[in-house]
């Protein structure tokens, strides 16, 4: 298992021994508990279930309450699930850090993205908008046509438009960890992250 | 904010002299070229810091072949060799742009 859970802290950069900087994401990354391990036998398929970060009791679930207390853990605000690979031996209980990691892993990021409300075709799906000019007047930033006339008589499904964006679960494939830092736990990661500071990150190594 | 500059911390340059806007500087820049490496030597007038902590920057212009040039140097950056401040000048602003429509000698800076 090489997976975390982290916080967004702030991008920052760092500067290379050359002098080329490097713009880096900075996420406050466990330490992460495992709360529990599922098996193909009882549960259908391998995985192992991490906590982070965490929380009082007034402010946890009873039934939650009974599920940390099984693994030994305190009560963790933030629970995710990682693929469980073969070979790997983990129990309840067991912390996960940083460490597992190393400079110049190759690390899958996934997170929600910043709500932006809701908005044009331009901004959602990268439209092109239309002149400026040319006889033009207030259709700037609109959409143009939504399809053909008699025949279909109706719009397809799935047609983009203006709606809601952002706040949607994003996954960035590649991202390269540029520095670790142990002692506090911090993950230096290549690159702008989805969500906002503090937002949940789940770290995976592939 | 501040465990950025915590962890930053050790980045940081100190042996960056004290100057601002308004002073006349010269950088001595380590240009690599292939396996070589020499020092090439930046002279102007400094006309904004900018930023904080690990990403501040600063601005230097000069006029060179009476066209105005201008290089942003990361202040903390390993690539720059050594930074001399030749004179201190007397401005009152922290940006000094209107040096970018000034010549000859209206562009100069009053000695502090």
């Amino acid at each position: 298992m090489s997976g975390i859970i982290g916080k967004k802290v702030r991008m920052t950069q760092i500067f290379t021994e050359d002098g080329t900087v490097i713009p880096v994401t900075v996420v406050q990354a466990g330490p992460c508990y495992v709360t529990q391990v599922k098996t193909v036998d009882a549960d259908g398929y391998a995985a192992v279930q991490v906590g982070f970060e965490e929380k009082k009791e007034k402010n946890t679930p009873k039934p939650l309450q009974g599920h940390f207390k099984k693994a030994g853990v305190n009560n963790l605000r933030y629970i995710r699930e990682f693929p469980l690979r073969e070979g790997e031996n983990l129990k309840p209980g067991d912390q996960l850090g940083v460490d597992q990691f190393s400079v110049g892993d190759t690390v899958v990021v996934t997170g929600t993205s910043k709500g932006k409300g809701f908005q044009g075709v331009m901004k959602r799906h990268g439209f092109s908008g239309a002149n400026k000019t040319h006889g033009q007047s207030d259709r700037w930033r609109a959409p143009g046509s939504l399809g053909q006339s008699s025949w279909p008589s109706r719009v397809f499904k799935g047609l983009k438009m203006a709606g809601r964006t952002g706040n949607r679960r994003v996954t960035l494939p590649s991202a390269r960890i540029a520095q670790i830092d142990t002692e506090r736990n911090l993950l230096f990661i290549t690159g702008a992250l989805p969500g906002s500071v503090n937002s949940v990150l789940e770290i995976k190594k592939i | 904010m501040d465990l950025i500059n915590t962890v930053t911390a050790n980045q940081l340059r100190t042996d960056i002299p004290e100057f601002k806007a308004g002073d006349t500087l010269r950088v001595h820049v380590r240009v690599i070229e292939g396996e070589k490496e020499r020092i090439q030597i930046f002279e102007g007038v400094c006309i904004k810091r900018k930023g904080s902590g690990v990403h501040e920057t600063f601005t230097v212009h000069k006029v060179s072949n009476g066209i105005g040039v201008e290089r942003v140097f990361p202040l903390h950056s390993p690539r720059l060799a050594k930074i001399e401040r030749l004179r201190v000048g007397r401005v009152r602003r922290a940006k000094l742009y209107y040096l970018r429509n000034l010549r000859g000698k209206a562009a100069r800076i009053q000695e502090k």
